[in-house]
């Protein structure tokens, strides 16, 4: 069974990911409770002819991949697995807006054509000239692990040996004012919005798109090897550390051997149990690293956790601005990343130098 | 006329997304598919929907649409001589 290993990585999110090492410019946002993209020159990676019809996730999703491919110095791809919560949302909302502000009628192609799921997929895989195996995970909050999974199943079959994967997700307006109503995002004029210690209800959200190249072979320029990654729907608070533990034993682990633990606090008071159980007791040895302080939340932020891993297995530098607690290992081998989304869709994905 | 065709060009710019052109790049007679500005099948069906939504003309003929979209000028000539609205 051959292994997995992650040899390129892009990142285009709320922060300024591209074009820098790691994080060094990042900066925290208490301001706003929806967090923007910070967009790259996206003419230097998409012609104007082809961007004209393309939403921001579109764009933001062809030019990770591209950064990840060229990261990973790859040209040939053998299979591009996306996952993505809400898809191409924006194009959703205006073809959904012209169907009622027309009364059914006048109904323009261009926003129907990109408002599927499987338009980023689709339109790396143009763009790239891959005719291999596409496809698109719909799965919430472990959209991206799913992806994850199929992947490194198939490099483990031998059925591909380079395979672009990525998590991507978009804001859109509508949406967005519908999501507060709910309460799933801060409500405004809250601020300062925080996400560690918050007091009140709903995350701060935001949008991104990250896309790696797994291969099956160790080369100069690997991040780290996706020893595994596992999915579970529903989990009670006090059934977290016993699926951790259960996890890594099957891996050959304990928790001792976890060299930092990444969280997915993103201010949510009703579910912040969930993490800050594990980060006082099983792992207040360990290093523990949050993350939606910068990314916000959203189906797929967790790729964004998963390409902060791989930047520190690769850099061996933990920087200040994401550190949960001030506890330092002399080297960082394993990180473990756990995720979940409203009490839900429960993701935990284990990475080794 | 004049202000038809100025009309045109925005609705054109706006409607397709041309975000590296102006009203003032499109010449009257600039052809708009092919060498000239470029636009493919899918802006075509786009133009359909203008004409149908903003001045009550529906293309029965698609045949007709290869003359009509020839450039600004044909397509202001033949919504001056067809519009209901």
């Amino acid at each position: 069974m051959k292994k997995t290993y992650i040899n390129g990585v892009g990142c285009i999110s709320t922060q300024k990911t591209f074009d820098t090492v790691f994080l060094e410019e990042a900066v925290v946002n208490h301001d706003q409770n929806v967090l923007a993209i910070v967009a790259p020159a996206y003419k230097e990676y998409i012609s104007p002819a082809a961007s004209r019809r393309m939403a921001k996730g579109v764009k933001n999703g062809i030019v990770a991949s591209a950064l990840a491919m060229k990261d990973a110095n790859v040209e040939n791809l053998d299979a591009i697995i996306t996952g993505t919560g809400l898809g191409c949302i924006e194009d959703s909302e205006k073809f959904l807006k012209s169907i009622l502000d027309n009364k059914e009628e006048f109904l323009t192609p261009t926003s129907f054509i990109q408002s599927t799921h499987n338009t980023v997929g689709a339109q790396i895989a143009l763009l790239q000239q891959c005719k291999g195996y596409n496809f698109t995970y719909v799965n919430g909050a472990v959209s991206f692990e799913s992806a994850l999974l199929d992947a490194k199943m198939q490099i483990e079959e031998d059925e591909a040996n380079s395979i672009l994967v990525g998590g991507v997700d978009e804001n859109g307006d509508y949406t967005t004012a519908l999501f507060k109503l709910n309460g799933r995002i801060k409500a405004d004029n809250t601020a300062p919005y925080t996400i560690l210690n918050s007091k009140t209800s709903g995350a701060v959200y935001g949008e991104g798109a990250s896309f790696f190249v797994l291969e099956n072979e160790r080369k100069e320029n690997t991040y780290a090897e996706l020893l595994d990654v596992a999915i579970v729907n529903t989990l009670k608070e006090n059934e977290i550390e016993a699926e951790i533990k259960s996890f890594l034993k099957s891996n050959n682990l304990e928790i001792s051997d976890i060299d930092a633990l990444v969280l997915g606090f993103d201010g949510n008071v009703s579910f912040e149990n969930y993490y800050a159980t594990l980060a006082e007791n099983a792992f207040d040895q360990t290093p523990v690293l949050y993350y939606k302080h910068l990314s916000g939340e959203y189906d797929t932020a967790s790729a964004f956790a998963f390409w902060m891993a791989s930047k520190i297995l690769k850099t061996q530098e933990i920087p200040e601005i994401i550190k949960v607690n001030s506890v330092v290992k002399p080297a960082y081998k394993t990180i473990l990343l756990y995720n979940q989304l409203n009490g839900k869709n429960h993701s935990f994905t284990l990475l080794s130098k | 006329m004049e202000e038809l065709k100025e009309e045109l060009k925005n609705k054109i710019i706006t409607t397709l997304n041309l975000e590296d052109i102006a009203v003032e790049d499109i010449a009257d007679n600039d052809a708009l598919f092919g060498d000239g500005l470029g636009l493919d099948s899918i802006d075509a069906l786009e133009l359909i929907v203008i004409l149908d939504k903003d001045y009550g003309i529906k293309l029965v003929d698609p045949k007709e649409g290869k003359s009509i979209f020839q450039s600004i000028e044909t397509m202001a000539a033949y919504i001056s001589a067809n519009r209901t609205k």
